[in-house]
């Protein structure tokens, strides 16, 4: 049997940072008091209507834009029909033939629709069974509900669980930076459900597919793929086949369970809502939606890798984060004589290690290496003004309390011996020293050479050039 | 004092402004008159010690009955239905706000079919509405409380909804002014909803002038109601005497067997009226108005199946406390809560919008209506006005059609294609016929299409047209 391929969809809930809620003037709100910004509107009084947010409006066209989608001149809300505590009205209000965002993309991933809606209230079931059936009871917080949402639906396109993880930060981060939403999982800002199937590795038809959900970080919702993968690929290898259900995934042991059917089987009526008008946004809208963004991570590994000269993976490590990204990109401009790739290597690498070694608790950009400090040091450096392993310890003393590095370098008298007359006798001791080293390089041992470097090294306390003192000692045993 | 009550609204405020009366003494004459209410007209009337007072500091126009379907805070808003008994809004109605604002006091809620679902008004779970001119028979429906008020003495105007012919065909029945403006004319907010898509509050008044004072109130955009835009400018009262170079369109397909022989004489009589002012009368094709009730049947239920989803019993109104199961109080409350007129058509909607079936009923029925809409926009490029029979009938007989609900249904007929169409139509009295199975005679109404926004022209063409057909008769016992 060939081998079979993971096919991902995701879709993604963005609960936008409006100041109100998505129909009503109500406030939004996170971990306030249950039932406090409530109004008519929200709680689905008799006669009320809903008013569209218009600042969700230009939330959902700036995340449109952010992902190269084609914005609907007008698109329309339809009701959603569905009966359950959480939802007043018993429908949602949401965007069903005509959303106002499709056909875009994010990286190499194709979006094919973002719509606007109403996130519901919380529920909080109260009793061991952690839903409302078999609950002692159901207790409602209508704080949350109304929240505007952008629910973006990728096409099938994710190949791994690994990668639909990767892509899903990658559209976190990109979201963040349009600053409308906190896209914070844990808090259900950001919630990625997985549709997930297998086939056939180099088939174009789709398998069946199931639709994972609850998995609520990263790291779950790659290890529920990851799961709902190798069964899906265990039963079509043992000639079972898959059928279409919703799986829920249980954090406590990363296991993933069916809904029961009874609480699936929806036919939601919908039908276009006769309360709201079209959504219409004006090109300018569009335009400014357009022009605002911020360069986003996507764009910003391509510049990385295109003008800069960095590998994809530096690339895309940097871009992923605005702040380090800024960072680095003020050390690069403050070295302008130095290579990108060698900032990128330093900020990426040595500072980040020695951050982590300080404990990991700052970025680049809050710590205390001043960003000419560090462009300082990468061209001392450069220069085998001090060796590299004197310039990591120099950083490390910048961490610790920042400063100047040429003053560091001067005050622990980490200087590079410049003088080679002085590193030749000291080579000559150690080729001495080390006779049996010598004698195994000559008869084409290159290794043993690292056992006199290291002796000169250890002599010079790291400040004799690595490269200089290899020619030297060559050349002391006359090769 | 007799003589205050005799007024029309209009000529009540020029007589307050005047100081003729004072608006006290003006309010406590209706009150009085309101308590007098022997047509189970008023669900709930201000100073009858239930509810505080709407109140309203400086009064300078006549006090309002409004349908009981505005919410009106912390005044009970039943929408003449079981499931809302005891329910007092927490907020105020739009219309309602801007009537208060404009110095008119609320002086009662009226009696209505249940969530204004009905043509006769027995559908209210508070029992039937009388018609003033014959207690044995039905007012008209939905806003049939709002029309017998008005026209029973029991109000100087008031105000409805008109959904299908919920305002026009009332008033026709009860020989009053009923208007249903353009879809989007006033605000809806606080309204409760029976089909959004169609529903329009609008006055039912003694005379045309009334009717555009309470308009030039009731419109405007609302911020809180999206799809309102309002008129653009206030109506002014209209003085036109004459219908010179107005053509009025009689539809080349109306049904005139379907009209009872006393209506329809009165309607070719009105038609002759306003030939004799100047109008022109002529034919145009409406070839899709007789599915305008086909559709309405389907788009109407099936947003009153959404509409009507929220009243469960958990947040306001009625509660049936069952065996404390959560999904038992939920089916018993909708079980006890509402009325069979409204199951029906809660079932009819859900169906209409079930998978499967939703381009068949709901996809067709919004076609028809698109259709019936273009037949208009057609008709008004020649004509200014549709003109039809408001009702194929006056005033039928309580219980007389309760059990046959498509009869009920046609009842709408006329009224409902401009319902669909959002367009702006007036029923005015036009005379008395005598009732198909023989009777004393009864009031006939007839309709006056516009196109959307065009209500001053509307208003203008039915003020001649009423000055010129002189209605003047009134139930027995009812001044004015």
């Amino acid at each position: 049997m060939a081998e079979l391929e993971a096919v991902i969809g995701l879709e993604i809930h963005v609960q936008l940072a409006t100041k109100t809620k998505m129909f009503c003037g109500c406030e939004l709100s996170f971990g306030d008091e249950p039932n406090v910004h409530t109004c008519p509107v929200c709680l689905a009084h008799p006669g009320v209507l809903p008013v569209t947010n218009e600042q969700a409006i230009l939330y959902a066209l700036k995340i449109a834009a952010a992902l190269e989608c084609e914005v609907a001149p007008r698109s329309i809300f339809h009701r959603k029909n569905y009966f359950y505590p959480d939802s007043p009205k018993a429908y949602q209000i949401s965007q069903y033939d005509i959303p106002i965002a499709s056909n875009g993309r994010l990286g190499d991933i194709r979006i094919h629709r973002a719509h606007l809606e109403e996130d519901a209230a919380k529920m909080i079931h109260v009793g061991d069974s952690g839903r409302i059936h078999g609950s002692g009871a159901s207790l409602v917080d209508f704080n949350r509900g109304g929240t505007p949402l952008v629910e973006i639906v990728t096409e099938p396109d994710l190949r791994g669980a690994a990668e639909a993880a990767a892509w899903a930060r990658l559209l976190r981060e990109t979201v963040r930076q349009l600053g409308v939403s906190d896209v914070n999982m844990e808090e259900g800002s950001l919630r990625v459900d997985a549709n997930v199937s297998v086939r056939p590795a180099g088939s174009d038809e789709l398998g069946t597919k199931t639709e994972l959900k609850n998995m609520n970080s990263f790291r779950f919702l790659e290890r529920g793929m990851e799961a709902e993968l190798a069964r899906q690929r265990e039963l079509i290898e043992a000639g079972g086949t898959i059928v279409q259900e919703t799986l829920h995934f249980h954090p406590e042991d990363g296991t993933l369970h069916p809904l029961r059917s009874k609480e699936e089987a929806h036919d939601y009526r919908y039908f276009p809502e006769p309360d709201l008008v079209p959504i219409a946004p004006t090109e300018q809208m569009i335009r400014e939606a357009r022009e605002s963004l911020p360069e986003l991570p996507a764009a910003r590994a391509t510049r990385y890798e295109g003008e800069m000269g960095l590998p994809q993976d530096v690339a895309a490590l940097l871009a992923a984060d605005p702040e380090t990204a800024g960072y680095f990109e003020q050390v690069a401009g403050s070295a302008s004589d130095i290579e990108p790739r060698v900032v990128a290597n330093w900020v990426t690498g040595e500072l980040a290690a020695a951050l982590r070694q300080d404990g990991g608790e700052v970025t680049a950009a809050e710590s205390k290496v001043e960003s000419g400090a560090l462009a300082l040091l990468i061209g001392m450096v450069q220069e085998k003004k001090i060796s590299h392993g004197s310039g990591k310890t120099v950083l490390a003393t910048l961490v610790a309390e920042g400063g100047d590095p040429e003053a560091i370098v001067e005050r622990e008298g980490l200087a590079q011996i410049s003088d080679s007359g002085e590193i030749e006798s000291i080579v000559a001791a150690a080729v001495e020293a080390n006779s049996e080293a010598a004698e195994q390089i000559l008869s084409g041992n290159q290794k043993a050479i690292g056992v006199i470097v290291g002796a000169v090294m250890k002599e010079t306390k790291g400040r004799a050039d690595g490269g200089e003192v290899n020619r030297l000692i060559k050349k002391q045993l006359g090769l | 004092m007799t003589d205050m009550l005799e007024l029309t609204a209009v000529q009540a405020q020029e007589a307050m402004a005047s100081g003729d009366f004072s608006p006290a003494e003006y309010g406590k004459a209706w009150a009085e008159a309101a308590a007098e209410d022997e047509l189970n007209a008023y669900l709930w009337r201000d100073g009858n010690g239930d509810a505080e007072a709407i109140s309203v500091e400086e009064p300078s126009l006549a006090p309002v009955a409004v349908k009981d379907i505005f919410c009106t805070e912390g005044v009970p808003t039943t929408a003449g239905s079981r499931i809302l008994e005891g329910y007092r809004p927490a907020y105020t109605s739009t219309a309602v706000r801007r009537l208060i604002e404009a110095g008119a006091p609320v002086l009662g809620k009226t009696n209505m079919d249940e969530f204004a679902m009905g043509s006769s008004n027995e559908n209210s779970a508070y029992g039937p509405v009388l018609n003033p001119w014959d207690r044995g028979r039905v007012p008209g429906g939905s806003s049939g409380g709002s029309a017998a008020v008005v026209a029973g003495g029991l109000a100087p105007w008031a105000i409805g909804t008109d959904t299908g012919g919920s305002i026009r065909q009332p008033a026709s029945l009860c020989g009053i002014v009923g208007l249903k403006p353009t879809y989007g004319a006033i605000s809806r907010y606080g309204m409760i909803a029976f089909a959004s898509s169609l529903d329009q509050c609008g006055p039912l008044t003694r005379d045309v002038r009334d009717a555009a004072l309470m308009l030039s109130v009731l419109q405007g955009a609302d911020p809180c109601d999206s799809t309102s835009v309002g008129l653009g400018e206030a109506p002014s009262l209209p003085d036109r005497e004459d219908l010179r170079g107005l053509r009025f369109a009689v539809p080349s397909e109306l049904a005139r067997d379907a009209i009872e022989p006393g209506v329809r004489e009165v309607f070719e009589a009105t038609l002759a009226r306003i030939e004799q002012l100047g109008g022109e009368i002529a034919e145009a094709p409406l070839p899709h108005a007789e599915h305008g009730i086909s559709a309405y049947y389907v788009i109407a239920p099936a947003e009153a199946s959404s509409n009507l989803a929220r009243y469960d019993g958990v947040r306001y109104g009625m509660r049936s406390e069952g065996s404390g199961d959560l999904i038992e109080m939920y089916e018993t409350t909708r079980a006890e809560g509402f009325g069979s007129e409204v199951k029906r058509r809660i079932m009819l909607g859900t169906y209409a919008l079930s998978s499967g079936y939703y381009d068949a009923y709901y996809g067709q029925a919004q076609k028809v209506r698109t259709k019936i809409a273009s037949d208009f926009s057609a008709a008004f490029a020649e004509f200014d006005f549709v003109v039809t029979p408001t009702s194929p009938s006056v005033a039928f007989g309580l219980g007389e059609k309760t059990s046959d609900p498509l009869a009920m249904y046609l009842n709408d007929f006329f009224t409902v294609p401009m319902s669909l169409a959002g367009i702006p139509a007036i029923s005015i009295p036009a005379g008395l016929a005598e009732p198909a199975g023989g009777g004393p005679r009864l009031p006939v109404g007839f309709q006056i299409a516009a196109p959307a926004f065009a209500e001053q022209k509307l208003l203008a063409a039915a003020h001649a047209l009423e000055g010129a057909i002189g209605f003047d008769a009134r139930p027995e016992g009812v001044r004015g």
